[in-house]
């Protein structure tokens, strides 16, 4: 809450530091502005869906390319560090630029900006998604398997009662920072005509010319944004741990 | 004390395991009958722990056989499977589930592995609780609990199995001195009851108390097989004669 009267202040603050800011194209109390105002915070909705789309997508994923790295098995855990470095390779803009022009070259079929979007995002995220499971379970104590191979728990059982939810509990913290990581991310699709945040903060700076007023609305956005999804997590976080301690 | 022609639960024989160069266990034969309580202890190292956990599975052996109450141990499914269910386990750091309650950590082999309801899953839990007399702290977690609170929890985690044999792996090297007695006493209880035992443990007050046969196991071997009586008193080894001399007089 303090972190809001902060970013609120520093509004102010830079309002009042030069003459050659124009705050009329945002001003609230005009009817123009408040337009304005609307269509930037529009965007807000393609961000939100975009970045939970991809990331609900990339953990499922990246869990099921990090079991094979704990196989004891080599070719296993080969296709793991295949997936893993290939995928981790390639840069995001490049990726959403391959799947949404390349793609439809590639399969035959049309895809919409969306969805390309949440393919690229989720692919990219899921090689660390991969990564933060793979030292997640690593970190659990050997003597959880023992202790559910002697309470005749199989595979599956023994993962999702006894390994994961401590794995993931531990590595919470990370998957926060790839949920942060994943919002400022969404930002790049706005270059094949998402209309998400970035997207809309360039149509009104062509349409106005007030970049400055413009982009600073838009950091601000993110990080109103951004915050809200860290106390989310910080408090989950806060949950578990008592839920662990009592 | 087990008549010598009471029923083979446990046969052992010939079994070798080796980590790497090290020579874990070096052809030990071992067989235990149905009810018998085994006690045994060695050096660190010794390969006390290593033919136990052999036994269920934990460890594979390279060779020799071992057969538990008429199945013969291999790495397919359904012997696992089978050897599992018929054996229980207790290890020296509890291996308790932390995110779990301790009826949660007591419930979930009976409803998942056993297939129980779980309000019946919720009776045994805290029928075995009773018997480790803690049913007080059933909706606590494990760590809220001391070392031998957790211990009993985890002996009543085993026993909800309903398993045929307890091996128990150290079981109170890990207490503070003043926990151990609460521990040995379920146990000695649960001897009591007929349960069929091997116990890895250093407690000699426990094993002259409890076990109708004691090994002594040195560099992969079983170096001396005898009752309490005469394995405290005249031992055939020197090897076991300067061991039992080092944990008995300090």
């Amino acid at each position: 809450m303090n972190k809001l009267i902060i970013s609120a202040a520093l509004v102010l603050l830079l309002a009042g530091c030069s003459g050659n800011w124009g705050w009329y194209v945002v001003n609230p109390t005009t009817e123009g502005g408040m337009i304005n105002l609307k269509f930037l915070i529009s965007g807000l909705y393609y961000t939100i869906l975009l970045s939970v789309t991809a990331i609900s997508i990339s953990i499922v994923v990246g869990l099921i390319i990090a079991l094979p790295a704990l196989s004891k098995n080599r070719y296993m855990r080969g296709i793991n560090r295949f997936y893993v470095e290939i995928v981790r390779a390639v840069p995001i803009l490049v990726l959403i630029l391959w799947v949404y022009y390349g793609m439809p070259q590639l399969a035959g079929i049309a895809i919409n900006v969306f969805w390309a979007g949440v393919i690229a995002l989720a692919l990219s995220d899921s090689a660390f998604e991969a990564e933060i499971f793979r030292a997640g379970i690593q970190s659990v104590n050997k003597g959880q398997y023992e202790a559910a191979h002697t309470i005749s728990l199989n595979y599956p059982d023994t993962m999702r009662f006894v390994i994961l939810p401590q794995a993931i509990r531990r590595v919470l913290p990370a998957l926060g920072n790839q949920l942060v990581y994943m919002l400022k991310m969404s930002s790049l699709v706005s270059v094949i005509g998402m209309q998400e945040l970035t997207r809309k903060a360039n149509e009104l700076v062509v349409t106005e010319y007030r970049p400055l007023e413009v982009y600073t609305i838009l950091v601000l956005e993110y990080l109103v944004l951004i915050l809200v999804v860290s106390a989310g997590v910080r408090w989950l976080e806060n949950r578990m741990k008592t839920d662990e301690r009592g | 004390m087990q008549s010598s022609e009471a029923e083979t639960i446990i046969r052992v024989e010939n079994v070798s395991k080796n980590f790497g160069d090290f020579q874990a266990l070096k052809s030990v034969s071992l067989d235990v009958s149905l009810g018998e309580r085994v006690v045994i202890c060695g050096p660190s190292g010794s390969g006390k722990s290593t033919l136990i956990r052999c036994i269920n599975g934990l460890e594979e052996h390279e060779s020799g056989d071992i057969v538990v109450d008429g199945v013969t141990l291999s790495q397919s499914a359904t012997s696992l499977r089978d050897i599992k269910a018929r054996v229980g386990m207790v290890f020296q750091q509890f291996n308790l589930f932390p995110h779990l309650t301790v009826l949660e950590n007591l419930t979930l082999g009976p409803i998942r592995a056993r297939k129980m309801s779980k309000p019946d899953a919720d009776a045994l839990a805290m029928k075995y609780l009773e018997r480790v007399r803690i049913p007080e702290q059933a909706a606590k977690y494990p760590p809220q609990l001391s070392g031998g609170q957790q211990q009993r929890v985890a002996i009543a985690r085993s026993l909800c199995m309903e398993p045929k044999i307890m091996l128990f792996d150290e079981p109170t090297s890990a207490l503070d001195p003043e926990m151990i007695n609460e521990v040995l006493e379920v146990m000695a209880e649960l001897a009591t009851s007929g349960m069929t035992m091997i116990c890895v443990t250093h407690e000699t007050g426990f094993a002259r108390r409890v076990a109708d046969k004691m090994v002594f196991m040195d560099y992969g071997e079983i170096v001396e097989m005898a009752e309490p009586e005469k394995f405290f008193t005249s031992p055939d080894s020197q090897r076991c004669r300067d061991f039992l001399d080092k944990i008995l007089h300090h």
